[in-house]
């Protein structure tokens, strides 16, 4: 299982192995990652998934789509590194990813 | 000091305020009741990836036991109540059990509202509400088996793409002269059923169910104009209603749900609900509404987490809902009634546009279909009643949020 680590609004650290398969969201809102409301599921339809991927895995995930693209030029300070962490499937080779929840979400 | 928070009905505004009661270091007794035997789950898949058999069952809670477990949630599922003693300030299960509380909270929910004509309960007849509807549905949909759906409203049109999508030959029944006519503009309307129609599903407006007909089970749908449809299976979307027997049992005030004001209170200071069952003020659109949406429950589900710990929180947020249907994802934000002015922005035909709401010239609802952008943007502008210029926003090359 790949284990990935949020870094949560408050500056904890939650390093949490998760099935490949699921996604980044779920991985974080089953364990209770503080900031990953979700509150769509999924479904890229609320913006409250948001997370600053760190530059070093940034490339390593596959680009935004335009739905994506669209929730977040409007969402709570997007970045160059913005994602949705529910557009993120885990994968073995995610092992390691390290991602920031923002303040607020929406 | 509250020792004893009970909530009964286990669904998203209970997920949703279990959290918050632990977040917010409530630490006394906590007991969730629910008349499902699941753990609280999402229900929007199950029109959608769960009913296609894409999402697997165990990616539906919100949450995992271990998760309960760790919050010391006392969880009681598959089990209903019966009665709320106000007096004695406790609730009564139906195999007897009795659960004192300090604070209650009321989130049960709303159920599908049931076809009253004849042959109305022969088998077949389906409803899509949660995990063991979607079970029976999905063992009727194989390729080629004949669906007919009633209602042309999200969970109508949602199962029939997905339905569709299995290889079913599927016919939906709208009594009104639209799809979704209650809840998205004609152009909206026009651009799904013409997206339906190009997949593949039959859609009949302006039909009114009349009669069921079949010897064991459900082989036939006749209308009031005498049109018949044959069916294998027929899937009921026409609408919710909300929960509200036990509450109005026990003498709680419900109109069109359990009525509570902008901070979930019922008229019982130990009584609060959220969720699809509440009527509640919308202060922003100044009425009184009853929302299902996850939005709201998940919000109402926090709010009332909070001023039952005696944190006074207000619920006063802008609705917002969406749909996917075959690869179209409906985005809708505000609430349109009342509009004076409609302000269409792109074009259907390139697949990405939206309809804009005025009232008094201030921006009161946005439908966006395929477009994020726009649906986004107008979140922020509906609650900062931003009063956008409507040339401006006809045009789809100026963004929404400079359309001001």
């Amino acid at each position: 299982m790949p284990k990935v680590v949020f870094i949560e609004p408050s500056g904890e650290r939650r390093e949490i192995a998760a099935p490949v398969g699921l996604s980044l969201m779920e991985a974080g809102r089953q364990n209770g990652v503080d900031g990953i409301v979700a509150q769509c599921g999924g479904a890229c339809a609320c913006a409250t998934c948001h997370v600053y991927v760190s530059p070093a895995w940034l490339a390593k995930l596959k680009p935004r789509d335009e739905m994506e693209e669209g929730m977040l030029e409007n969402a709570w300070q997007p970045r160059e590194n913005s994602r949705l962490s529910c557009q993120i499937p885990l994968t073995a080779d995610l092992d390691g990813l390290e991602v920031t929840v923002p303040e607020q979400q929406g | 000091m509250t020792s004893t928070i009970l909530i009964i009905g286990g669904g998203q505004a209970a997920a949703q305020a279990v959290d918050t009661l632990r977040r917010e270091g409530f630490d006394g007794r906590l007991v969730l009741v629910g008349d499902e035997p699941h753990l609280p789950y999402q229900r929007p898949p199950l029109s959608k990836q769960f009913l296609a058999g894409e999402l697997a069952a165990d990616r539906l809670p919100f949450r995992h036991q271990p998760f309960y477990d760790g919050h010391r949630v006392e969880l009681k599922l598959g089990k209903e109540a019966a009665r709320i003693d106000r007096d004695a300030r406790r609730v009564v299960l139906a195999d007897g059990e009795e659960i004192a509380y300090d604070r209650l909270m009321l989130s049960v929910g709303a159920r599908s509202r049931e076809l009253t004509c004849p042959g109305a309960t022969l088998a077949g007849v389906h409803y899509l509400r949660g995990i063991a509807d979607v079970a029976a549905i999905r063992e009727g949909l194989k390729p080629g088996s004949r669906v007919v759906v009633i209602g042309g409203g999200y969970i109508g049109l949602e199962t029939a793409a997905t339905a569709r999508k299995l290889g079913c030959a599927v016919t939906a029944l709208e009594m009104a002269d639209r799809v979704m006519n209650r809840v998205v503009a004609s152009s909206v309307s026009e651009y799904f059923a013409h997206e339906h129609r190009t997949q593949g599903v039959k859609i009949v407006c302006n039909t009114r169910v009349v009669r069921l007909e079949g010897t064991r089970s459900v082989e036939r749908v006749v209308c009031a104009d005498g049109s018949t449809y044959e069916a294998d299976m027929l899937i009921v979307g026409v609408g919710a209603v909300p929960n509200t027997e036990l509450a109005a049992a026990a003498g709680l005030e419900c109109e069109n749900g359990i009525v509570v004001d902008e901070r979930c209170r019922t008229g019982d200071p130990a009584i609060f609900a959220a969720g699809d069952c509440t009527s509640h003020p919308s202060l922003r659109f100044g009425m009184r509404v009853r929302l299902e949406s996850v939005d709201n429950a998940f919000e109402q589900g926090k709010a009332a987490a909070l001023n039952m710990l005696d944190r006074p929180t207000v619920h006063d947020r802008v609705p917002w809902f969406w749909s996917d249907q075959f690869d179209n994802k409906l985005l809708i934000v505000g609430l349109s009634q009342g509009f004076d002015q409609q302000v269409l922005r792109g074009d259907p035909a390139t697949r990405g546009f939206s309809v804009c709401y005025l009232k008094g010239g201030e921006l009161i609802a946005v439908e966006a279909v395929n477009h994020s952008k726009d649906y986004m943007a107008a979140r922020k502008m509906i609650a900062d009643r931003a009063r956008p210029d409507a040339d401006k926003l006809a045009d789809p090359q100026v963004a929404l949020k400079d359309a001001v």
